[in-house]
């Protein structure tokens, strides 16, 4: 599905990626930890093309789209929900939904929208209220319902579980699951909370410092000496 | 009260023209957070082309007002859109991601530019307009004053403020509208969704440029005089409206107009018209100093 090859991203004169390579296959969920600044989210939008990769390559199932806008990249059905979540302040739950169908058939709108709403009901009950005025948990769940508005083949989530209460933490880890299970999405997934994310990941990748440091099942990673030390000590979960 | 109700009809269709060129400022200042200082200049060149329009509808015979002015609208409309796209694509994209400074220098460049070409095309005197609707109403008379509304004026704020509710229902409405909404709020999110940000910010230019050819026209029909320099002084007027409504605010930027009409024509009717000009730049720098997010430009507390 996803093939990312010797990518080096640089912000100015900083090189944040350094050769970076990853498989996402299809259907799999591919969770990737990594410390603050380790470069996770500069690797999602690297894929979406903002900023563009300095070298390297980013296939989508086989077609190169290293050099490709972001919006023709999102239109080869690759949706991310961001760091920070981003979602606009001044338009309801509704309209950031139809924000999210941007891209979609608007014959499929009605359908797309009840199922967000069955994932996340208590987005149906705000669906009047703006966006900027909703807790966060509510907000993350609007940023992936958003995303999944396009019907992609490929979902990636950077840190859907930052500054959420655990149990809203759980919540949201439950619903990737499902939307990799029940409606066959890819999934890569960037996280800090590392504990969660191999648990659900079916493989995963350890980013230290622009490049990736290792790779395994999400069960060797949990495993991993090294893992356990850097980023599962201190009680997760 | 006479002469107070006739103020109030002057500065009324005033502020309905100042209201439609300040919407352009307000969107372009939205979405790519710059201030379109060759704004007005669309705004002149819209008149040109009412004035031209005009002279061409008569050298064909095409005697119906409503039919000519209809024809004229359209016309003009759909050029000074073509200027507003090429100003945007020529001297404002190129330097999307400069430092902040370097499009409002080039929108002045643009400005310069565009009188210039006027001024040289045009010659820099100023031109008479025909008249193209004559009459109108007496409404009441007192104190020996007749209080007239002309057909004119009817026809100014009605054509506003049917472009008006046309364009709040767009923007709030259609997802052209809500796509522009999206760019304002958070550009790369809308990138990320698949929203084409440099198509709708040249579109956004486009409809500004289109109402700034309205107001050109309506301007060149009421005081019947235009000339290569009327853009900058409007312009600068019609930018202290939609400062005073709160800059990226529509309804800001009508309620602006009208305010700076009333002020104008207030100010020039009972005390002096030599410093009515005063009068709203001293607004524009009251507000700046007191209120700076303007009248309606008042930003939502949002949760992080």
């Amino acid at each position: 599905m996803l093939e990312v090859r010797g990518i080096a991203t640089f912000y100015g004169a900083i090189q944040a990626l350094h050769g970076v390579d990853l498989d996402v296959a299809k259907g799999e969920i591919v969770t990737l930890i990594g410390a603050n600044g380790a470069g996770k989210s500069t690797l999602l939008m690297t894929v979406c093309g903002s900023p563009r990769a300095r070298s390297g390559s980013i296939r989508l199932e086989g077609e190169d789209i290293t050099q490709l806008p972001t919006h023709e990249i999102v239109r080869r059905g690759v949706a991310q929900v961001p760091e920070g979540r981003r979602i606009f302040p001044r338009m309801t739950v509704f309209e950031n939904l139809q924000m999210g169908a941007t891209l979609g058939d608007p014959a499929h709108f009605p359908q797309d929208i009840e199922r967000v709403f069955a994932m996340f009901p208590r987005l149906a009950e705000r669906r009047e209220q703006r966006g900027g005025t909703l807790s966060g948990g509510e907000q993350q769940m609007l940023a992936i319902g958003r995303a999944l508005m396009s019907r992609p083949r490929l979902l990636l989530l950077d840190e859907p579980s930052l500054g959420l209460a655990p149990l809203i933490v759980r919540q949201i880890f439950e619903a990737i699951g499902r939307i990799a299970r029940e409606e066959g999405v890819t999934i890569f997934l960037v996280e800090q909370n590392a504990f969660h994310a191999l648990r659900l990941a079916d493989r995963g990748y350890v980013l230290v410092n622009g490049r990736v440091r290792l790779a395994g099942t999400g069960r060797e990673l949990l495993a991993n000496q090294e893992v356990r030390a850097a980023y599962l000590e201190g009680g997760h979960g | 009260m006479a002469y107070f109700s006739q103020q109030l009809i002057n500065a009324i269709t005033l502020g309905a023209i100042y209201g439609l060129i300040a919407i352009g400022y307000t969107m372009v200042y939205g979405i790519i957070g710059m201030i379109n200082f060759a704004h007005g200049e669309v705004f002149m060149i819209g008149a040109f082309i009412s004035l031209i329009g005009f002279m061409i509808c008569a050298g064909l015979g095409i005697s119906s007002a409503p039919v000519a002015i209809l024809l004229v609208l359209l016309t003009a409309m759909a050029f000074t859109a073509v200027y507003g796209w090429t100003i945007e694509r020529t001297a404002y994209r190129p330097l999307r991601g400069s430092f902040k400074l370097a499009p409002l220098i080039s929108a002045i460049g643009m400005s310069i530019l565009l009188q210039n070409y006027v001024q040289l095309a045009q010659g820099a005197r100023p031109k008479p307009a025909a008249s193209v609707v004559q009459g109108g109403y007496t409404l009441f008379s007192a104190d020996g004053f007749d209080v007239r509304v002309t057909w004119l004026q009817i026809i100014i704020v009605v054509v506003t403020v049917a472009l008006m509710a046309g364009f709040s229902w767009l923007i709030a409405k259609t997802p052209l509208g809500r796509q522009q909404r999206a760019c304002e709020q958070d550009m790369k999110m809308a990138s990320l969704l698949g929203v084409d940000v440099d198509r709708t910010i040249s579109l956004t230019f486009v409809m500004g440029a289109a109402l700034a050819a309205v107001a050109g026209m309506m301007f060149m029909m009421y005081y019947g005089v235009v000339d290569f320099f009327i853009g900058f002084l409007a312009g600068i007027k019609a930018f202290t409206a939609a400062v005073l409504g709160g800059i990226g605010s529509l309804p800001g930027a009508m309620l602006g107009g009208l305010l700076i009409g009333l002020i104008e024509v207030f100010w020039a009717g009972y005390f002096t018209s030599e410093y009515k000009d005063v009068a709203v730049f001293a607004i524009l720098v009251l507000v700046l100093i007191f209120r700076p997010t303007g009248l309606l430009g008042k930003p939502e507390i949002e949760k992080v």
